[in-house]
């Protein structure tokens, strides 16, 4: 460190630097060229590594980078709250979001706003999950799923339809009203973990 | 009877008939070397290579070949037009022609004649072998030449000087196998190594013809001339459909062929292995077929495993280890293979042999101390690098005592 200090105010005499002496393997000799084609011909005997792949799916690891999502709050409201900071975050431009004001009519996630148009370009899209630690509401999670290939550019841009997750047991779909006697806060500490009758709408 | 007169014995149906076969087979074996060897390479890269077409995947080349043909042939604007047709013409004709007077079998009964698997016998049958591969090889230098482009000319040249180094080898390598056999004609070459095989008695020789046969026929390690790293795909790189198919196929065709010359001159051709000679006469003759193909087989495998194991040469180590050791190591085999051959023809007494043959050895280990000696002059040497000069320069990247401050 102290010597690229030096370098920058030019104290240091360049001739003055040592250069380290690098260990060059040289020949390996007969007997390590007989190592190297042992090692090919024995592998000929090994299992091999790879699956048939459309046959058989390797399970991905589970941090997988793969497709997004657009998670539900436990009663069927959407989290995401249409703040743009994945789109922020995005390296590539690969996020386009619109926000929408709330209203008692018409509430899709708790709180004032929500996305309202929701998009993101697989053929921009990278998977480097900058848009998952910018999510505020844990809204935007990454899936394994990683076949995405398709014949056209309009199918490659993903809407909020395709992105969002699906409604699970006690989910209700929006727009419907918020949890009685519960606020945004509620829902984002998970007070709220089931839907109540009297938030659907009839 | 010779295998010369019973082959020119040959009505000339028979003549054609032997053509053909000579030609299917080489053209079928082919397509089977393709599947071989990405299945053999596959697996040493632990994978199971192409499966998908056919049985255990047999017919992938010939799915490969029909998609070859249907695609666009294209000829550069730049390019040489006459010249570069010809070429992959001249390369897929002159692989064939190698086998001409490889000895397949022993003596067979082929349709009522006694015959022997042998297409032609010329009495200087190797010599034709290597002029054929040197017409061959015009085959990738034209194609680099005509192509009108910078990748392939480079090919074109590095195969150029490639094939003429390594062809001094190989034919040095040989005559090692002239002077034992007293023939240049396959079949007696064949018929000399009914007892033991060249590759037991001329050892260096077989090591070397192996070698050069790699290099010969473009193959990795020695693949210069399409070093895809460096030149895209050399010689080739601006052929498409069906020209490059017979690229393909020749390159093929040749590994095929020059593994028949190695079986042919060292490993004993059609003869069986020692202690099975009495299978030759199975099936009418034509087990020795299997025993040749068998051998052919063998050095395919090595083709093969030297792909999958050992990474390309650098061009100059290339050209030093064809020009440094493989022809000086020729030319001083080939000296002693005569010595001892003249002296045991001429009767010298067991003695005088002995005697030689230690003087050899003895001169040869001497040789290699001088050399470990001036290897190790040449490392302890230190240069002296001037006056120092007026600018700022690092020091080498070696600790010299002067250099400690």
């Amino acid at each position: 460190m102290s010597n690229i200090e030096a370098f920058k105010n030019n104290e240091l005499d360049l001739k003055k630097v040592e250069f380290e002496q690098v260990d060059q393997p040289g020949s390996v000799g007969l007997l390590g060229h007989a190592k190297g084609f042992w090692v090919t011909f024995s592998t000929i005997f090994k299992k091999p590594e790879t699956v048939e792949y459309p046959e058989v799916k390797a399970p991905t690891q589970e941090r997988f980078h793969g497709r997004h999502q657009l998670n539900r709050h436990p009663d069927g409201l959407e989290k995401c709250i249409g703040c743009e900071l994945c789109a922020w975050a995005c390296p590539a431009d690969a996020i386009y979001v619109e926000g929408a004001d709330n209203t008692e009519e018409h509430r899709m996630s708790p709180g004032e706003r929500y996305g309202k148009v929701y998009q993101i370009n697989y053929l921009r899209c990278v998977f480097c999950g900058l848009c998952i630690e910018a999510c505020p509401t844990r809204a935007l999670t990454m899936t394994n799923e990683y076949e995405l290939a398709d014949d056209s550019r309009e199918k490659l841009i993903f809407e909020k339809d395709d992105l969002l997750g699906p409604l699970r047991a006690g989910m209700l779909m929006p727009p419907h009203p918020m949890y009685p006697d519960m606020d945004d806060k509620n829902y984002y500490k998970g007070d709220v973990t089931e839907s109540h009758p009297s938030q659907e709408i009839k | 009877m010779t295998t010369a007169q019973l082959i020119g014995a040959d009505p000339g149906w028979l003549i054609t008939v032997k053509a053909l076969l000579v030609f299917i087979f080489c053209v079928i074996l082919t397509l089977l070397s393709v599947w071989g060897e990405r299945r053999l390479v596959g697996r040493m890269q632990q994978r199971p290579g192409p499966n998908r077409v056919g049985p255990f995947g047999l017919i992938q080349a010939l799915a490969d070949g029909v998609k070859l043909a249907l695609k666009e042939d294209i000829i550069p604007a730049a390019a040489d037009k006459v010249v570069f047709v010809l070429a992959p013409i001249i390369s897929a004709t002159t692989c064939f022609m190698s086998f001409a007077v490889i000895p397949i079998t022993g003596p067979v009964t082929l349709f009522g004649q006694k015959t022997a698997m042998q297409l032609t016998d010329l009495p200087i049958g190797v010599l034709y072998v290597l002029a054929i591969a040197s017409v061959g090889v015009y085959g990738i230098i034209l194609a680099g030449w005509s192509s009108g482009s910078t990748y392939p000319l480079l090919g074109g040249l590095r195969s150029s000087a490639q094939v003429i180094s390594y062809e001094i080898a190989m034919g040095l390598s040989l005559v090692a196998v002239f002077i034992y056999a007293g023939s240049m004609s396959t079949s007696d070459i064949v018929a000399a190594q009914s007892k033991t095989w060249y590759a037991v008695v001329l050892f260096p020789s077989f090591v070397i013809f192996a070698i050069s046969m790699v290099g010969e026929t473009n193959r990795a390690p020695f693949d210069l001339a399409e070093a895809e790293g460096e030149l895209v795909g050399g010689f080739h790189t601006e052929y498409s459909s069906l020209k490059f198919a017979l690229f393909f196929l020749a390159e093929y065709v040749n590994i095929i062929s020059v593994s028949a010359l190695a079986t042919t001159l060292f490993l004993g051709g059609y003869h069986a292995p020692p202690f099975l000679g009495f299978t030759e006469n199975w099936l009418g003759g034509w087990f020795t077929a299997i025993w040749f193909f068998s051998k052919v087989l063998v050095f395919f495998f090595v083709f093969v495993w030297l792909r999958g194991t050992l990474p390309r040469l650098r061009y100059d180590q290339f050209m030093q280890f064809g020009w440094k050791i493989l022809i000086p190591v020729s030319i001083v085999w080939i000296l002693i293979v005569a010595t001892l051959r003249l002296l045991s023809l001429q009767g010298a007494p067991r003695l005088v042999v002995v005697g030689f043959a230690s003087f050899v050895v003895l001169l040869v280990m001497l040789v290699n101390i001088g050399f470990e000696k001036a290897k190790k002059k040449k490392e302890e040497a230190v240069f002296d690098e001037g006056p120092a000069p007026s600018f700022a320069v690092p020091a080498l990247p070696i600790k010299k005592e002067s250099d400690h401050v």
